[in-house]
């Protein structure tokens, strides 16, 4: 089976002044192509962890960490942010858009970032933001977009430049359990028609239901990992 | 357009009171250095100018050797004849010629050693302000009268009034004694103290008739047209040189050196304020970008996730502060240059500064020099300075970890 991701034994170690903290240990785990996947565990349990770790924000102390094929634990930093760019989007909790960009120009910036011609960039952008539903809202600031508007936002930002995998780190943590369940629809939708590997982490019991794959973790190791579909 | 100019235009209007205020700070230092570096520029002009005009003018056609060394045999053969035809080859009238000499000075009791000079009563107030600078008496009336005009000091060390008679006592060019007695007509206060206290002048015809010169000079004098044209008379006058007599044009960077070297040195001396003051603006700009970049740090965090490089990230925070920059410097011009252009017009001056410049016959009124280096010079150095300033905050970024950075408050 083709596989996005691929981790063999990998840990992860924080230092703190002389204290140890073993945020991950020993962890092993394959995603294949458009599976949609969910960390679960209670807080420090290691989900955004093993998220960073994947998305090749953080190195890993020991094990290996492949994305479609790339072993990001070895990359350069400067590989690692073109892998990024182009192969990995991203949805955080607190939304992280740029507050001085427009919803268009925020799902755009990415797109600059990979070179795309600014009629090319618009056209994708106009696109990727009806989809989300938010057509009519395209020129207003985030400041001017409610919590579930700027997750939209963020979701059609993180999938604009077609990545084979997109990592949502709690992406549901700030809104209410209705505009909640809309974005994991959303999310659903756009792993089911963009072709894309999902994989999130959450607490939410609601949010659960809808994986295809449930992945527990405690205190740093998978505990559960049970496929749903 | 791409997205980064406009990301960073925005950035700088996140808090406006904190981008104009230092956009004015910028503009502030700007205009005063495009205000200060004309208005400087104008007066080493005025300066150059007047001293120029009182006696040296703006070069000088010398037997080769003779400023270094001034014989009175290294003489400009049939100088009258040679200033005629450049006064018709040029078209310029103000070119008079002169003899350099010494000669003891005597009236009654008192006796000075001086420098007489030979001029051409004709063309000499063309070439030098002296003539009008007379203060009792008048100038000298022909090139064969024998008359003198002389410095007050010298006329008071002398005790010599209008009618006296001044006796001449040196030597002539073939070794003979030069002697003659004159009669005084005008003594000039000039505010030049070495001219006043020393100067004796005298007819041309005169002098060659006393000091055995011929047909002989040893200075043709050019007043050009302008301090502006300056470099094409020279090329024009230096062009008509007869050859094969040994004869150089020198400018008046070599006639007086003393002058450039002041200017120099007062040069420096206005740079050394000038970069104290962009060294202030400087750091306080330092602040300002250090503030915007710290209190960011989360999203620039988000954009290093988001695949963005360091590199990028920091040439964004350069295009911030060259904007600002920018901003605050076509402000600065704009105004800096306002001020200079209207002064320029009407003149700078302060109460009493005429008065006191007239006694020296100096106009008492500076314009300011207007060209594209008095407008862009002090404003060149702000910009080199405040994108030297903004390299360490953009240098910054280069150190964020994207994961730390997002978490940052």
């Amino acid at each position: 089976m083709e596989h996005t991701v691929l981790c063999r034994n990998v840990s992860k170690v924080y230092r703190q002044d002389t204290v140890a903290v073993q945020a991950l240990t020993d962890v092993s785990l394959e995603i294949p192509r458009l599976d949609f996947v969910c960390l679960s565990g209670p807080s420090g349990s290691g989900k955004s962890t093993l998220l960073n770790l994947i998305g090749g924000l953080d190195r890993p102390t020991g094990g290996e960490i492949y994305v479609d094929g790339n072993r990001v634990d070895q990359m350069e930093k400067g590989a690692l942010a073109e892998l990024r760019l182009r192969r990995i989007g991203f949805v955080f909790q607190a939304y992280n858009l740029i507050p001085v960009l427009t919803a268009r120009e925020n799902v755009e910036f990415v797109m600059q970032l990979q070179g795309v011609a600014a009629g090319e960039r618009t056209r994708k952008a106009r696109e990727i933001l009806k989809e989300v539903g938010l057509e009519d809202l395209e020129n207003r600031r985030p400041g001017e977009l409610s919590g579930g508007q700027q997750q939209r936002v963020a979701v059609a930002r993180a999938i604009v430049s077609a990545p084979s995998l997109v990592l949502a780190d709690e992406p549901t943590a700030n809104l209410d359990s209705k505009t909640a369940e809309n974005l994991m629809q959303l999310l659903r939708h756009m792993n089911r028609e963009h072709g894309v590997t999902f994989i999130f982490s959450t607490h939410d019991k609601l949010v659960m239901e809808f994986s295809q794959r449930l992945i527990t973790l405690r205190d740093g190791r998978i505990v559960d990992d049970v496929r749903r579909d | 357009m791409t997205i980064t100019p406009r990301l960073a235009w925005r950035n700088l209007w996140r808090y406006p009171r904190r981008t104009w205020l230092t956009v004015s700070a910028i503009a502030f230092s700007a205009m005063l250095l495009v205000f200060m570096i004309t208005l400087q520029l104008g007066a080493y002009d005025m300066m150059i100018d007047t001293s120029l005009r009182v006696f040296t003018g703006e070069m000088q056609i010398q037997r080769q050797g003779y400023l270094d060394k001034p014989q009175m045999r290294a003489s400009v053969p049939a100088a009258q004849a040679s200033a005629a035809r450049l006064r018709q080859a040029t078209g310029l009238q103000a070119i008079a010629v002169r003899a350099n000499g010494f000669a003891l000075a005597s009236s009654g009791t008192r006796s000075y050693g001086v420098p007489v000079i030979g001029v051409e009563p004709a063309f000499e107030p063309r070439v030098s302000t002296l003539p009008r600078l007379i203060k009792h008496g008048r100038y000298l009336s022909g090139d064969s009268a024998q008359e003198a005009v002389l410095g007050a000091a010298l006329a008071r060390n002398l005790k010599l009034g209008v009618g006296g008679e001044l006796t001449l006592l040196g030597s002539g060019r073939d070794g003979s004694v030069a002697a003659t007695v004159l009669s005084v007509v005008g003594i000039f206060d000039s505010g030049n103290p070495e001219l006043d206290r020393h100067v004796v002048e005298i007819p041309l015809r005169t002098f060659q008739d006393v000091f055995s010169m011929g047909e002989e000079a040893h200075a043709i004098v050019i007043a050009g047209p302008g301090m502006e044209q300056i470099k094409q008379t020279e090329a024009r006058i230096a062009a008509l040189l007869p050859a094969g007599q040994g004869l150089v044009l020198l400018d008046w960077e070599k006639l007086l050196p003393g002058i450039k070297q002041m200017i120099q040195a007062d040069m420096v001396q206005n740079w050394f304020t000038y970069i104290i003051l962009i060294v202030v603006v400087t750091f306080s700009i330092l602040n300002t970008f250090l503030m915007s970049v710290l209190e960011r740090t989360r999203e620039f965090g988000i954009m290093l996730a988001l695949g963005a490089t360091p590199w990028r990230l920091g040439g964004l925070v350069l295009l911030e502060s060259v904007l600002l920059t920018l901003m605050g410097i076509v402000l600065g011009i704009v105004v800096g240059g306002g001020i200079a252009v209207y002064l320029h017009q009407h003149g700078f001056t302060f109460p009493g500064m005429k008065e006191i410049y007239a006694q020296f016959g100096l106009p008492g009124v500076i314009y300011p020099k207007l060209s594209f280096a008095s407008f862009t010079l002090g404003p060149a150095v702000i910009f080199l300075f405040t994108a030297a300033a903004a390299l360490y905050p953009a240098l910054r970024i280069r150190k964020l970890n994207a994961v730390e950075a997002m978490h940052a408050v």
